[in-house]
């Protein structure tokens, strides 16, 4: 679905991304751990077309049997409307406007009047808790309530892949838990994920795959189970001793 | 004594109604871009000789003039967009500042080139210059225009980024940006409206304001880029209504001062509106109506 291939990029003058490949396969969850600064977020940017790479290919593919396009220099809404919706690190919900007109801009590309409220409706079945809160201005919301406002917010405009910075940041541990389910369902629903994650615990149970990042590289790759099994790994990201 | 308070009133709607005009598009366009827009004022001057040129040129009636002062000024406001401001996008905020300064002066001196520096006498239609009297307050048809003008384009704008899909993307872009463009949002073509409905109404500004002092010349911009900057401040900068309520609020501040206060102090009117800013920011930071400050993204 989604390749990238030898992705260089800077933020400013600093060479953050350093030749990073990986790939992104049809309904699966893939998880992208490491530390700090090691260039999960610029990644994420390059593909969503935030930030652009200075050299390298990224390549999508909605849909299996779709034409695969080249995405490096589309621009950033225009990927958007492609099917591949970015929800950035730090729950940046829209708080001046309420509940309602956040998942209502999630769909700001569609014309699709009546989809577009049965989709509201499937978003409010996920969370019914932004059903209730329609008319409340969503920074009126708790940090859990804002991070499904963003999911459902990038759910909206109908995502073939979604890209998740950091969901669990700054989240209690329950509600992380609460979080991670509901992305099993999306994704058992049929929205591919790309996850970045800090929790690589949770990321590794959750993912089919991961990859490991370290200084703008891709390290190391396989399926959750094996990285979550793997001694660095274990060490590096998973506290053990 | 009464009917002075009254008269005074009804001026300082008057005064208030141009200054608020001209603090929305300030307010806009700092809400979007972070941008302290100081040609602002100039968009001002250039729809007070629009409308000169366009009363002198014919009969053009009245309510056609407006809407071609206001196409003017928001022509003018896309101009500037592109030409000046666009190229200096992700630019630090200082050079945003002195960018619109150097569009200001460069206003001022093509105004004093192309029209010279002589003050003009503004005409207006005789039908707008009758004066009637409701009680003891007395007003000419046009003062009640400016008036009656303002509130409507101000009841519209508020309506349209309320309650429309463009002003809640408008809404959305003001608060992130970054966001903004993730949802699809056409980030280019939102600055640029709000470049054209600010300078639009600026442009409106121009034109009451010849209308209501009787003499137009190329620098006449400052005075009201600068009060509309400090209405938009004691609004709190970014918030529409803010600038709405800060303009009248300095609006009726300057004339009841100079009314009520022995006329020796009358020409401390600019020191006292700045003394009424600072009170104002020592109190709420950010301005009556402004939101929390955070963080630029």
């Amino acid at each position: 679905m989604l390749e990238v291939r030898d992705s260089h990029a800077y933020i400013g003058q600093t060479y953050v991304l350093k030749g990073v490949s990986l790939e992104v396969r049809h309904r699966e969850i893939v998880a992208l751990i490491g530390a700090n600064g090691a260039g999960k977020t610029t990644t994420l940017s390059t593909i969503s077309g935030l930030t652009r790479s200075r050299r390298g290919k990224i390549l999508f593919r909605p849909d299996p049997d779709a034409t695969q396009r080249d995405i490096t220099r589309v621009p950033a809404e225009e990927i958007v409307s492609m099917g591949i919706s970015h929800c950035p690190e730090g729950r940046q919900v829209f708080s001046d406007l309420n509940v309602w007109e956040n998942l209502l801009i999630g769909a700001y590309l569609r014309k699709d009047k009546q989809a577009i409220q049965s989709d509201l409706q499937w978003v409010c079945e996920l969370f019914p808790i932004l059903g209730d809160r329609r008319r409340q201005s969503a920074g009126s919301l708790s940090g859990g309530e804002q991070m499904m406002l963003v999911i459902g917010r990038a759910l909206m405009s109908r995502p073939r892949l979604l890209l998740l910075d950091e969901p669990s940041l700054g989240l209690a541990p329950m509600l992380v838990e609460v979080i991670f389910e509901m992305l099993e369902q999306i994704n058992a629903q049929g929205t591919t994920i790309l996850l970045v994650e800090q929790n690589a615990r949770m990321a590794l149970e959750l993912a089919q795959r991961a990859y490991v990042m370290e200084t703008g590289r891709v390290t190391l790759s396989g399926t959750g189970r094996e990285l979550a099994e793997n001694e660095e790994v274990r060490k590096a990201y998973l506290g053990a001793i | 004594m009464v009917g002075y308070i009254a008269q005074q009133l009804v001026n300082g709607l008057i005064l208030g109604s141009m200054y608020a005009l001209v603090a929305i598009g300030f307010t806009m366009i700092y809400g979007i871009i972070r941008l302290i827009n100081f040609a602002h004022g100039d968009i001002v001057m250039i729809g007070a000789f629009v409308t000169l040129g366009l009363v002198i040129s014919g009969q053009i009636p009245f309510p056609v003039i407006i809407i071609l002062v206001i196409l003017a000024g928001a022509l003018m406001g896309i101009i500037i967009e592109r030409a000046a401001f666009r190229p200096m996008r992700g630019a630090p905020q200082v050079t945003g500042f002195i960018t619109s300064l150097a569009v200001s002066i460069l206003l001022q001196n093509l105004g004093i080139l192309l029209l010279t520096a002589q003050p003009r006498n503004f005409f207006c239609p005789d039908y707008l210059q009758t004066v009637f009297n409701l009680g003891s307050v007395s007003l000419r048809t046009i003062d009640l225009a400016i008036v009656v003008i303002a509130v409507v384009l101000m009841v519209f704008l508020v309506l349209l980024v309320r309650f429309t899909r463009l002003g809640m993307a408008m809404r959305a872009t003001a608060e992130n940006l970054k966001v903004a463009l993730l949802m699809g949002i056409n980030i280019n073509r939102i600055i640029m409206l709000a470049f054209a409905i600010g300078s639009g109404l600026a442009g409106v500004a121009g034109m009451m304001w010849g209308a209501r002092y009787g003499q137009i010349d190329p620098l006449l911009g400052f005075v009201p880029g600068l009060k509309a900057f400090v209405a938009a401040v004691i609004g709190g900068v970014g918030s529409i209504p803010g600038a709405m309520l800060g303009g009248y609020l300095l609006g009726f501040a300057e004339v009841l001062f100079v009314g009520l206060l022995p006329p020796i102090y009358s020409s401390y009117r600019d020191a006292f509106v700045f003394i009424i800013l600072i009170l104002i920011l020592l109190v709420l930071p950010t301005g009556l109506l402004g939101r929390k400050m955070e963080e630029g993204v």
